[in-house]
């Protein structure tokens, strides 16, 4: 029989449940949202989670100017409409804004380039905070930097509203040479990266042995096509975000569909060339070649 | 031995491990294998539904003909653990969020489920359960948006409770739990579900 005595709960915003949440996710899609009728759209489509934005990054882009936090009304809006977990976006290093979306109860706060960055120097320190934190990388050192702040997710940082594949690319691979490198390297070897990665031997030794990042590892910036999406989980992510690509096409439900298929059936052309046919107006994306060095959002806090 | 975790999303290596561990621990020959399609469960001696989101994952044991072939197995004695959204998908009825979102149920257990009963993330936490026939050690259960029971009937029994929500049902081969042992090294849950699939 159930004893009533000791009915504690132990504790919250443990490491074990920030990361946790973050496994919860593997295999997923992750959609941006600017309204809860898409947060709906997204849910029935088969979303694992949504990331409430109050533009999204094609049009942030284009508006320039600086780019904030979402409204809190906006986001809770969001919340309001859907079961599944709701993400909203901070500044970089902006941890007031951190604290507005712990305080709303958001699921997981994305201190993200997309916005533009409160600090040059430091990034937000998220083992404060009991709600998890998911960051941007380009390469393995800008990604234990981040594990090291606290962040319990990491995820590449394509070029975000350009709708082309092209830098999450380069990412993931950058990343994965970069983790093949440690397991060949003996102790001096692994000292010299904590040196150049400045991060702890622990996170280092970690790395090495997995194999892999230590925490989830998804691909966001720049997937527009379901065959985005499968290309990027065979070079071994755990999931996607998708930004632009699905509510500027013509047809997002349809869209979202077609890409939490190919993301589950990554690895089978037969079901990628279904779900690839007919589809809807996909977004009209940018050449990364035409953007200038300052237009570049992935060069921000690394 | 082969145990089959359904493989659309969430948590599934975690179990893959947990289960090979449980395996080791009580000395049975055996495999744990990833399941993509219904196919894969042929000669299967047990199922999990591991941990995710029950919306994404219920749609997709649907679009590929998981949601029958499972149905099926479990009528005829094939023991199913779930967990998290595992155990929203084993049971029979819903409460309003899970109606509202058309949640897939293959109404295999008589349990009521409660999505998000303990609110969101923020809300997540570990703590320590006495779980019916795990024995007096507590189990660090770890609870990520989970869900709870509100409601049994039937032959289904209550294992653990926790603040007065139930949070761990068996009924016969059926073995659903709100929370994640296989983010635990504690494998003496898994332990319990082989043991069932031995029978």
């Amino acid at each position: 029989m159930q004893k009533r005595t000791e009915e504690k709960i132990v504790a919250f915003g443990t490491e074990r449940l920030k990361r946790g949440f973050a496994k919860m996710q593997k295999g997923g899609v992750i959609m941006d949202v600017t309204k809860p009728e898409q947060a709906i759209i997204a849910e029935e489509a088969g979303a694992v989670a949504v990331m409430a934005l109050q533009a999204i990054p094609a049009d942030i882009r284009a508006a320039g100017g600086v780019a904030r936090m979402a409204d809190p009304a906006v986001i809770e809006a969001i919340m309001n409409a859907v079961t599944i977990p709701v993400m909203a976006k901070c500044r970089i290093g902006h941890f007031g804004e951190a604290q507005v979306l712990e305080a709303l109860g958001v699921d997981m706060i994305d201190e993200s380039e997309v916005l533009t960055p409160a600090d040059e120097e430091f990034h937000v320190d998220k083992s404060k905070f009991k709600v998890p934190f998911i960051c941007g990388s380009r390469d393995l050192g800008e990604a234990l930097r981040r594990i090291n702040e606290g962040a319990a997710m990491i995820r590449t940082k394509g070029e975000a509203g350009t709708g082309n594949i092209v830098e999450a690319m380069k990412h993931i691979r950058l990343t994965k040479r970069q983790i093949a490198e440690l397991a060949g390297l003996k102790h001096d070897g692994l000292e010299a990266k904590v040196q150049e990665y400045r991060v702890s031997i622990e996170l280092v030794e970690e790395t090495a042995k997995l194999q892999r990042l230590p925490v989830v590892w998804f691909c966001a910036g720049g997937i527009a096509t379901p065959a985005d999406s499968a290309m990027v989980m065979q070079m071994g992510v755990d999931g996607v975000f998708v930004g632009s690509g699905i509510f500027k096409s013509s047809d997002p439900a349809r869209m979202a569909r077609a890409i939490v298929e190919a993301t589950r059936y990554y690895d089978d052309p037969q079901v990628l060339l279904e779900v690839s046919k007919d589809l809807p107006q996909t977004m009209r994306g940018i050449d990364i070649k035409t953007l200038k060095a300052e237009e570049k959002l992935q060069a921000r806090g690394v | 031995m082969k145990i089959g975790i359904i493989g659309l999303q969430g948590a599934v290596s975690e179990h893959l491990e947990a289960t090979k561990r449980a395996m080791q621990k009580l000395g049975i020959e055996g495999k744990a294998i990833w399941v993509g399609g219904p196919m894969e469960l042929d000669g299967v001696d047990g199922i999990i539904i591991p941990g995710g989101e029950s919306t994404t994952i219920g749609k997709l044991m649907q679009m590929t003909g998981l949601f029958e072939r499972v149905k099926r197995l479990a009528k005829n004695g094939t023991p199913i653990l779930g967990t998290c959204a595992g155990l929203i998908v084993l049971a029979k009825r819903g409460d309003e969020q899970i109606i509202r979102t058309k949640q897939p149920l293959l109404g295999l257990m008589d349990i009521s489920a409660i999505r998000n009963a303990f609110g969101r993330q923020r809300e997540s936490f570990e703590t320590e359960l006495e779980i019916s026939g795990l024995g007096k050690e507590p189990f660090r259960g770890v609870f990520i948006r989970a869900p709870a029971v509100s409601e049994v009937w039937g032959d289904a029994q209550v294992l653990a409770k926790f603040q007065g929500k139930i949070v761990a049902v068996q009924q016969g081969g059926l073995l659903a739990v709100a929370f994640h042992p296989e983010l635990t090294p504690d494998t003496r849950l898994h332990e319990h579900f082989l043991r069932m699939c031995q029978r």
